[in-house]
């Protein structure tokens, strides 16, 4: 396998990351962002919470393990991101402070008061994060401003307000959305009664939303944002030369790549007959396909950011060719290639025992449940 | 201050904070599997209460461990940007692979063990535990060889093209010496953390009177595990690795205030006050011989003392300044073979080429005083390292008396443990985060002024972000770390008071109905 092959499937795995955090995660960020909406009482919040008690923390590990491999496979992609998005990854940081503790701690103490704090800490915890990696990706399809300097130091130039536009919020509204729905679709497979009912009909609503939201930010990108083409040739199986590109900007530059290939067309396609689908799952109370288009949407819509901006991972607005790709901001070709292997090994194990997790966990909760094993439930 | 000031102080305080949570993790997991592993054996479900309660505080503990672990991965890439971009092909693998073999491993299975116990045969919920603590241990693995590696950087190679380290050899990085070293030394460590809190906690239902039977069993089980681990910690602990490297040596060097190299073997400095003026220790009480045979095995071998190190980074910094113009005027463009050719020659000494660009923007043109105070700066402040280092060992010589004594107590039956020893278990308490605070920061602050020892200077390695944006996550993240470790030691408290009456199986001597109401 030579540098230009692992470069890909790096490019490949880092969104395989993604999309198991979001379908994973995002599961039970949703559920804790709905706590408050769909919690009517302490022991629909407690079978809420129950329902994804024994899971979170196992799913929490997509989003540790996206920055990790992040850090090994394309450092400066992990450097200028988060070094550049500083204010708003502290943000984020903040509100995932609150998420465990408020798990472990809030059935500790007995009182409304106690317990009504960590519900808002769940729901911010949960729902600042999904919102900001929004804002996040939104910025990257429009391009940040920043440069390397003479040893390559990294130099942002942007601030934090600068990041809340209004396609960035957009982005992030529909990012907030998604994960949420993809909640209330977990909490039909895992709840009854009132609860279950109250999910299916949030879920129909928040999966037209979405696919409006994803056809609309579609249309603004063409329309109204550039995209970046590199018009030099970049030595995929060379060493990076990071700022030694030449980079354009052209309108509607995001949709070049499926003029090259128009079956990439279906993609988009899949994202919002995904969400048509989950809607229509919902309101006919098929739960398993509810959560299944759920998580079909949200993985071809990470996807379809992916490739529109493919071979970009983070364009510069300030200095185009700065810009960093997939293929000139990677780790070294060795070091690709042991944590495909790492990968390869420990992907598939991973995937069993969080299965197999799940298997122990299965079936529907209910609040008799709750009130029969109240102390030793969160 | 500026942002390196400001960067750093950041980075020592979280991973400070998150390291209070982390030894307590360690411990308790492999006590809870011990203790779990009984009750499967004999099938006495006292076991199971004491793996369900001593779980209790182990999940209220784990909750904290998590949040500010999450803040320790982040920060590599908002606060260090150039450190990940220069070391990020060699240091970030060890951080993935943790995630990947370890911490899934660790957090899935944390949701088994508290919520399997009705849906698991007994036998399967023991291996869950057990591979709850192989994941907490592994992951130790995997962040220790990182951090040796920083200590050591063996493995890999600068490249000038991409400006960065890269990754030469794997197994190199995996086996480093110092990592190992550092594993054994650092997991032990959390094995007395979690013993002492066991045995101290457990002490306080002795003194009290209260659920004896409870608390005797815990105690037999702490002493035991304990001592071993103590043992573990200070014979296997940082017996070695001071050898290899310049970084190794100067620690060594700081924390004996060995200010001069001595005729071998080398008196080991017991007590002392360090005079950093006079370059001397006042007021020193020796031991003849011990530092040489401590640090290099044998008698007749120097250990270099800091005048000579000094002497040597001084002749490593002049060839790095040239090493350092070399790599810009390649970069520029000038990539004849005479610039090659020498820059290969001297890129060995280029990070301490780097350390000049603290006190100058010109590096070509340094004048000899900052070279001077460069080298003057090339070795720690002495004090801090000495008096943190003595601190350190003086806990661990403690707590390996008390679990000697507790074991022998434990071994001989004895139905009433004597007072003494109890009190002396209960103040017992800070010890080991005591200790372990003190050990890290020997190892981080004796790094300095690198951030990866001989490579990357410490203040060319941060993000440039402004003063204000740090200002602003420092005192957010001192704040609401503040607010989270007093909620944690409070409900830690309630619990621990509680007891095993907090289970309501309605064995325990506090279940009363006004306390059962109350949790």
């Amino acid at each position: 396998m030579d540098y230009e092959a692992l470069r890909f499937i790096w490019w490949l795995l880092i969104g395989v990351l993604l999309i198991g955090f979001v379908i994973t995660d995002g599961f039970d960020m949703g559920v804790a962002a709905l706590l408050k909406v769909l919690g009517n009482s302490n022991d629909e919040r407690r079978v809420m919470i129950n329902a994804i008690a024994p899971h979170w923390d196992g799913n929490q590990v997509w989003l540790i393990t996206a920055g990790g491999a992040l850090f090994a496979a394309w450092p400066t992609v992990y450097a200028a991101s988060f070094s550049g998005f500083y204010l708003a990854l502290m943000l984020t940081l903040f509100a995932l402070f609150l998420r465990p503790i408020g798990f472990e701690y809030r059935a500790k103490i007995d009182n409304e008061q106690w317990r009504n704090r960590w519900d808002w800490a769940l729901t911010a915890g949960s729902a600042i994060p999904a919102l900001i990696f929004g804002v996040a990706f939104g910025n990257l399809l429009q391009g940040v401003p920043f440069y390397f300097d003479d040893i390559l130091r990294l130099h942002y130039t942007g601030s934090f307000w600068a990041l809340l536009n209004p396609f960035a919020l957009l982005a992030g509204v529909l990012s907030l959305l998604m994960i949420v729905n993809h909640g209330a679709t977990y909490l039909q497979l895992k709840t009854e009664g009132e609860l279950k009912a109250r999910s299916e009909k949030l879920s129909t609503l928040l999966a037209l939303s979405c696919a409006l939201l994803f056809v609309l930010a579609g249309v603004w990108l063409y329309v109204g944002i550039d995209g970046y083409i590199v018009s030099s040739v970049i030595d995929t199986n060379g060493a990076n030369r990071t700022t030694e590109k030449l980079v354009e900007v052209a309108a509607a530059g995001w949709f070049v790549n499926y003029g090259k290939l128009p079956l990439l067309w279906l993609v988009p396609l899949l994202a919002v007959l995904g969400f048509v689908a989950c809607a229509l799952a919902s309101k006919a109370k098929r739960h398993i396909s509810a959560f299944i288009s759920s998580s079909l949407a949200m993985a071809m819509v990470i996807l379809t950011a992916g490739i529109s901006m493919f071979p970009f991972v983070m364009p510069s607005s300030s200095h185009p060719a700065h810009s960093l790709t997939m293929w000139d901001a990677t780790a070294s070709e060795t070091t690709l290639m042991i944590m495909f292997v790492v990968a390869c090994i420990f992907v598939p194990i991973i995937l069993a025992y969080t299965g197999w997790g799940y298997y122990v966990m299965r079936g529907r909760l209910n609040e008799q449940h709750i009130r029969d094993n109240s102390h030793s439930l969160y | 201050m500026d942002i390196v000031d400001l960067s750093r102080f950041q980075f020592a305080f979280t991973a400070m904070i998150h390291f209070l949570f982390v030894p307590l993790t360690l411990g308790m997991a492999f006590l809870l599997a011990i203790m779990e592993s009984v009750y499967v054996m004999t099938g006495k479900t006292i076991y199971r209460d004491m793996t369900k309660f001593w779980g209790k505080l182990f999940g209220i503990n784990f909750a904290l461990g998590v949040t500010t672990g999450i803040a320790m991965e982040f920060q590599f890439g908002t606060n260090w940007a150039y450190y990940s971009h220069y070391v990020g092909d060699i240091f970030g693998a060890p951080l993935a692979i943790e995630a990947l073999m370890a911490f899934f491993l660790e957090s899935t299975l944390v949701g088994l063990f508290f919520f399997g116990w009705d849906r698991l045969s007994k036998e399967k919920h023991l291996a869950v535990t057990w591979l709850m603590a192989l994941g907490t241990n592994l992951s130790a693995l995997w962040i220790l060889i990182a951090n040796g590696w920083m200590q050591h950087p063996i493995g890999s190679e600068f490249n000038i093209d991409t400006m960065r380290m890269e990754l030469a050899s794997f197994s190199e990085v995996v086996f480093n010496p110092v990592a190992q070293v550092k594993f054994v030394h650092t997991v032990s460590a959390g094995y007395v953390t979690g013993a002492i809190f066991v045995l101290a906690i457990s002490s306080w239902y002795l003194l009290k009177g209260r659920d004896l039977a409870f608390a005797r069993r815990s105690f037999a089980i702490a002493s035991a595990f304990g001592l071993a681990s103590a043992l573990s910690v200070i014979v296997l602990g940082d017996e070695s690795g001071y050898e290899l490297g310049d970084v190794q040596k100067v620690k060594l060097a700081v924390v004996e205030a060995e200010w001069q190299t001595h005729p071998a073997p080398a008196a080991f400095t017991l007590f002392g006050i360090p005079n950093e003026e006079t370059q001397t220790t006042d007021y020193a009480v020796k031991i003849p011989a011990v530092l040489g045979l401590i640090a290099t095995r044998s008698l007749d071998e120097q250990v270099p003392g800091l005048a000579e190190l000094k002497a040597k980074h001084l002749q490593r910094i002049i060839r790095g300044q040239e090493a350092y113009v070399l790599m810009l005027q390649y970069r520029a463009g000038d990539k004849s073979p005479a610039t090659v050719t020498r820059f290969n020659e001297l890129k060995e000494d280029l990070g301490y080429g780097m350390l000049l660009t603290a006190y100058t923007d010109n590096v070509a043109n340094a004048t000899p005083e900052q070279i001077a105070q460069a080298v003057e700066d090339s070795v720690p402040q002495v004090w801090p390292l000495f008096w943190s280092f003595r601190i350190m060992v003086a806990c661990g010589f403690a707590m390996l008396l008390l679990f000697a004594l507790a074991f022998w107590h434990s071994a001989k039956r004895t139905v009433d443990k004597p007072k003494w020893l109890l009190k002396f278990a209960v103040f017992s308490l800070p010890l080991p985060w005591i200790a372990c605070e003190a050990g890290w920061f020997v190892a981080e602050y004796g790094r300095q002024p690198w951030a990866i020892g001989e490579i990357l200077p410490t203040h060319l390695a941060v993000s440039q972000l402004s003063v204000t944006d740090i200002w602003i996550s420092l005192i957010s993240i001192m704040v609401l770390y503040t607010i989270f470790v007093i909620i944690e030691m409070w409900l830690m408290t309630k619990y621990a008071k509680i007891g095993p009456s907090s289970l309501h199986t309605g064995k325990y001597d506090l279940e009363s109905p006004a306390v059962a109401k109350e949790v």
